[in-house]
């Protein structure tokens, strides 16, 4: 057996580290590291309340919309706000604005350019990956079209958020009460245009057909046949790519899938249904958030409270360096001492979409899943936003004033692209005294709890190869890696 | 020659890459090339693996690579108890200060992107356990990581492209005239921020200055009405160009209807009150203009009140305008 590091992992947002020890070519046991602490839960701690709204966002320059929603219903749960429909509208509007555009980021930056390696130079596809994906930056010239016209449309897609929230990243629009940020019937036009040509871009380049079939798409039989129209379509190329480097057989995932649920409506019903999904038994199942909690065993966090994994409204973040036995300044969360995965796969199969099941039932969670149903996905998303910007009633209030008692708990449970974001706020004498967030890498990322159970990544990278011509590296582990779109300064915040 | 640059991230969230990546460009890595900018590594968009990128830096360091302008995205996490191990370079075993330090002495540029890099900035906020500082500050106070004294190759202190985040133009601009070798010391501000952005107001083309000018104030997010006086805006303090070059197509802070927290200056993240309520002295804001003596304000802040034409107090408190301006020769409708 030998011990190798892996890391430091780029196209990936912020830093990691992976242990892997290997017999056989192949890994055995994983360990990873979340490497950089900031302590965004210790800076809000006494601060004026609504004082979250700007440091929270900055958690993340990639979920920071994200980030600010959780926050911002973590605020109007401890104050018993209801936003009006408007506000409601508006910021699942710039919720998804950023899902999209990291699901986009997220396959064309992150993941495809690896398909440009090497290591795939005599496979019959290298040359249209290199020319499509190849990555923004170290690739030849001519190369990575369509990448460099995916970053030109998420470009031109944020001047949603340009009107919709000031700017992007780190938006301050968004409040307890709804939107600072009215919309016009001129602003309405102006953004369903940019959604046009987000659309545009989409059925043209990504999905080769009406967004609307790809998200109807229910079995592996209705798959081929869109393959066989779609072929010259980015999806079309992935899938003879995973097929041909097996990414199915990579990356296998716990099997228990966490949403909580996404983009409520004005009667709190979510667009994307909240709750477990359970790949063993293919049983949806409810969700008891009361049931987290987080082990901290194995991070960089004093012992003394490790006796029992805390739930994050009594949680407790405090740092030590040298413990002990801990490998990473990400604590361990667990529903009902069971670890999940969380993310796109785990949205659309709790939500049931009927192909992302199916597909799960036969090869169940894994690289190749992980990234279609992130496609998927972006093609369910923006039709919705159409409605909402439909929805949107100009001159009626985007906003409602609230007042924040002096001692109040919340709690602001979200969708990021990257799954299920919780924020838990306690305050006291009028300011923050407790605060602990739950982000989606925080689940996926997670290192191994008292049990010695691993976390989702830990475990699905056992059995990969080490595949590089000279031994020492393996392009599986990147794949794998990437495929859960990690983001590690939310990881660890 | 094109400009040799290295990207590196430390104690921050990445989100001014993400802006980097919102430049109004249809065609990015051309823009940058056709800039004479060269970016050898950066961590959210190179193909190259782990181990080129630390070769990379090593070879920088031997001086096998010309390093022109090392770009520091991120605060330096100088804990716990100043030994870096917040953030240790994955696979290196080194902590990211270490590295910066050293590489910082071989670049002939240094450049902070963002506040972080600049001044410590969010990464520092609080009780800043993380212990983080910029590059050359930590607050408002000279030293930082390298030391109050620090000059880079070139001769000059380290650039700081502040903001949070900072513009993609800011960056690229900044990158853009270091390569045809036009930024010399007297283009950065006292500050070293570049002036290109420096020299102006957030203030300067906001949509809200006539409701400024007769202190027509809104009361509660959505209002039309001025920041300043109630909701915390510093636009009229603030060294940034956000209102006329804008974000994102056409936003701003105080186009997203919120105030602009001066996210360009040192300790913007400690202001000493909540960000989004206006300090005030017997109910006078106490963050005035910063070159206007305040005797003055007061008194022309009294007159253009009692002067406030009844269309703007009105829209003012209105999350749409209610009383349009007067066509001449027009009654209301």
């Amino acid at each position: 057996m030998t011990r190798r590091i892996l890391g430091p992992f780029n196209r990936v947002e912020g830093d990691l580290e992976v242990q892997v020890d290997v017999t056989d070519g192949r890994v055995t046991q994983a360990r990873v590291n979340s490497p950089m602490f900031r302590g965004f839960e210790r800076m809000l701690l006494g601060r004026a309340p609504m004082d979250a709204l700007t440091i929270v966002p900055r958690i993340c320059g990639i979920c920071s919309v994200s980030q600010s929603v959780a926050a911002a219903r973590a605020l109007a749960d401890a104050s018993g706000t209801v936003m009006p429909a408007n506000g409601v509208h508006a910021i699942n509007l710039m919720l998804a604005c950023e899902n999209l555009a990291d699901h986009l980021t997220h396959f064309y930056v992150f993941f495809m350019p690896d398909f440009t390696r090497a290591i795939y130079a005599n496979m019959p596809w290298f040359a249209e990956s290199q020319r499509r994906f190849g990555a923004l930056i170290g690739s030849t010239p001519g190369n990575g079209l369509h990448n460099r016209a995916a970053v030109a449309a998420r470009a031109r897609w944020f001047e949603l958020m340009g009107t919709l929230g000031g700017k992007w990243p780190h938006t301050g629009s968004i409040l307890p009460g709804g939107s600072a940020r009215t919309i016009e019937v001129t602003d309405r036009v102006r953004l369903l245009s940019r959604l046009r040509e987000m659309r545009t871009f989409l059925e043209t380049t990504l999905f080769g057909a009406p967004l609307e079939e790809i998200a109807a798409l229910d079995d592996a039989a209705a798959l081929a046949v869109w393959r066989r129209r779609g072929a010259d379509s980015d999806m079309a190329l992935f899938l003879n790519i995973a097929e041909d480097a097996q990414l199915s057989a990579l990356g296998q995932g716990p099997g228990r899938y966490l949403s909580y649920g996404a983009y409520a409506d004005t009667q709190n019903v979510p667009a994307l249904e909240k709750g477990i999904w359970d790949a063993r038994t293919a049983q949806k199942q409810l969700l008891d958030s009361t049931q987290i909690a987080e082990d901290t065993h194995h991070a960089w966090y004093r012992a003394e409270i490790d006796t029992m994994p805390l739930h994050p409204s009594t949680g407790l973040t405090e740092p030590d360096a040298d413990k002990p036995g801990a490998y990473s300044w990400n604590k361990a969360p667990r529903l009902a001492g069971q670890v999940v995965e969380t993310g796109a796969l785990a949205r659309q199969l709790v939500d049931g979409q009927p192909l992302v099941r199916a597909l799960v039932a036969q090869t169940g969670g894994n690289v190749q899943t992980r990234v279609l149903a992130r496609l998927i996905e972006i093609a369910r998303i923006l039709p919705l936003m159409e409605q909402w910007l439909h929805a949107l009633a100009p001159r009626e209030p985007f906003y409602v004033a609230h007042t924040l008692p002096d001692v109040a708990q919340g709690v602001g449970l979200t969708e990021a692209a990257r799954g299920s974001l919780g924020h838990w706020v306690s305050i006291d004498k009028g300011r923050i005294s407790r605060y602990q967030i739950i982000a989606p890498t925080s689940w996926n990322f997670s290192p191994r709890d008292a049990a010695g159970t691993p976390g989702a990544l830990e475990a699905a990278l056992v059995g990969a190869p080490m595949d590089t011509a000279n031994g020492q590296d393996s392009v599986a582990v990147q794949h794998i890696v990437r495929s859960f779109d990690p983001c590690m300064v939310c990881t660890v915040h | 020659m094109a400009l040799n640059v290295v990207w590196l991230q430390s104690g921050g969230c990445g989100g001014c890459s993400m802006s980097l990546l919102c430049a109004d460009t249809p065609d990015l890595p051309a823009l940058l090339h056709s800039n004479g900018i060269d970016l050898l590594w950066h961590p959210a968009l190179s193909l190259a693996g782990q181990q080129d990128m630390v070769q990379l830096l090593r070879d920088c360091l031997s001086g096998q690579i010309r390093l022109d302008a090392l770009c520091i995205e991120g605060a330096l996490l100088r804990g716990p108890q100043g030994s870096g191990r917040f953030h240790m370079v994955a696979g290196t075993g080194e902590p990211m200060v270490h590295w910066v330090k050293q590489l910082a002495q071989v670049a002939h540029h240094v450049l902070a992107i963002g506040s972080c890099a600049a001044w410590g900035g969010v990464t520092a906020s609080g009780n800043n356990l993380s212990e983080a500082c910029g590059l050359q500050y930590e607050d408002e106070h000279k030293g930082g990581l390298l030391g109050a004294d620090f000059v880079s190759q070139s001769g000059l202190a380290v650039i700081n492209v502040a903001g949070c985040p900072t513009h993609p133009d800011w960056v690229i601009d900044t990158l853009t005239l270091l390569a045809v070798d036009n930024l010399h010391g007297k283009d950065l501000d006292d500050l070293a921020r570049p002036r290109f952005y420096a020299d102006q107001l957030v203030h300067h083309a906001c949509p809200r200055n006539e409701y400024y000018e007769y202190k027509a104030s809104a009361a509660q997010p959505t209002d039309l009405g001025c920041l300043m006086e109630n909701l915390g805006c510093k636009g009229t303090q603030a060294h940034a160009d956000c209102n006329i070059r804008l974000w994102n197509g056409k936003g701003s802070c105080l186009r997203g209807g919120y105030a602009c927290i001066n996210c360009t200056a040192p300790g913007f993240q400690n202001p000493g009150h909540a960000f989004h309520v206006t300090p005030k002295l017997a109910g006078i804001p106490v963050g005035l203009p910063s070159d206007m003596p305040k005797a003055w304000f007061v008194a022309l802040a009294s007159l253009s009140k009692s002067a406030t034409p009844r269309r703007v107090k009105i829209n003012s408190h209105s999350d749409h305008v209610l009383v349009p301006p007067v066509v001449r020769g027009k009654s209301h409708k």
